[in-house]
């Protein structure tokens, strides 16, 4: 009996830290050496569970036009950041908010484009403050949330 | 005799063994991709010389500078020259469009720069294309790697 009480409390402890109340914008950090290192030496390696499968894939598929970069990668590579990122989507998640207003014919390529994305930034973020130079770009998540690259997009 | 073998063998051997050939594939992996730039030099050079370019008075970090000022035509509108991300010093930090900083390109400031061949040929590729729209020669790229171990 006592074990069984203790091994419940322990479970309400993990669950509370797991998840503090209002931290909710929490995703998985990349923990593939091999996407957090080629993605990331242009841009933040993003968390694979900011898009679904399918933008995965077709980003992965077209590297060598990535947004208008060459960022075409040897083909053992690129297959082996294809599956790490479509293995994490956001839609291999349970009820991912990424998913929010995704219709299932839809592949966004940019995740700035998701309903969710847009609903967190457009009131919050002035026009202004976008074109601040140490912002530069939509991509650069770290100029904002310090802690992006641990998966941790609350500290807005 | 195997059967013997097999037997005495516990599974701290094949531990110990096992230990032995990762540390052994570790060594071998990095010293693939070990190289000095002067290595890097050697094999432009060579690459040069098999095209039949090679310079007779060898690479020059002074046509290297040229080329890394030089406006070119042919690549993508948004980055007509090496500056428009490194900028025009090879002594000063860069950016992405995505607002990442580049570390200076000049050896002086980043020295583990020009030692992995594959990292240098993936970013001559991605880049020449973005800038030219081709390739770059190996004596351009001699070229440049001279005058970035100038700086």
């Amino acid at each position: 009996m006592r074990t069984l009480t203790l091994t419940l409390a322990a479970t309400a402890i993990a669950i509370a830290l797991a998840a503090p109340a209002g931290a909710d914008e929490r995703y998985p950090p990349v923990s593939d050496p091999l996407t957090k290192k080629e993605c990331g030496e242009c841009h933040m390696a993003f968390q694979p569970a900011f898009l679904p499968a399918r933008s995965w894939d077709r980003i992965m598929k077209t590297l060598s036009d990535h947004f208008g970069e060459d960022a075409s990668l040897p083909a053992d590579k690129t297959e082996a950041i294809r599956k790490y990122l479509t293995a994490n989507a956001a839609d291999k998640l349970w009820r991912s908010k990424m998913m929010r207003g995704v219709r299932k014919d839809w592949t966004p390529l940019r995740i700035t484009e998701l309903p969710r994305w847009k609903h967190e930034h457009d009131k919050e973020v002035s026009p202004r403050r976008w074109k601040d130079p140490k912002v530069g770009s939509k991509a650069n998540c770290l100029a904002c949330h310090r802690h992006a690259e641990k998966g941790y997009y609350d500290d807005d | 005799m195997i059967k013997t073998i097999l037997a005495s063998v516990t599974w701290r051997d094949a531990a110990v063994f096992g230990a032995m050939a990762m540390a052994i594939a570790a060594f071998a992996a990095q010293n693939a991709r070990a190289a000095s730039p002067q290595d890097m030099l050697k094999k432009f050079q060579a690459e040069a010389q098999k095209a039949g370019d090679f310079p007779a008075g060898g690479f020059s970090a002074k046509r290297g500078k040229a080329f890394f000022l030089a406006r070119h035509a042919g690549g993508k509108p948004a980055t007509p020259s090496c500056t428009t991300c490194h900028t025009d010093s090879p002594l000063k930090a860069g950016k992405t469009r995505t607002g990442k900083v580049i570390q200076p390109m000049a050896i002086s400031r980043t020295p583990d720069r020009y030692s992995d061949p594959e990292k240098v040929a993936k970013w001559f590729r991605r880049n020449c294309k973005s800038v030219l729209g081709r390739e770059c020669t190996p004596r351009e790229k001699g070229d440049f790697l001279a005058y970035m171990l100038s700086q």
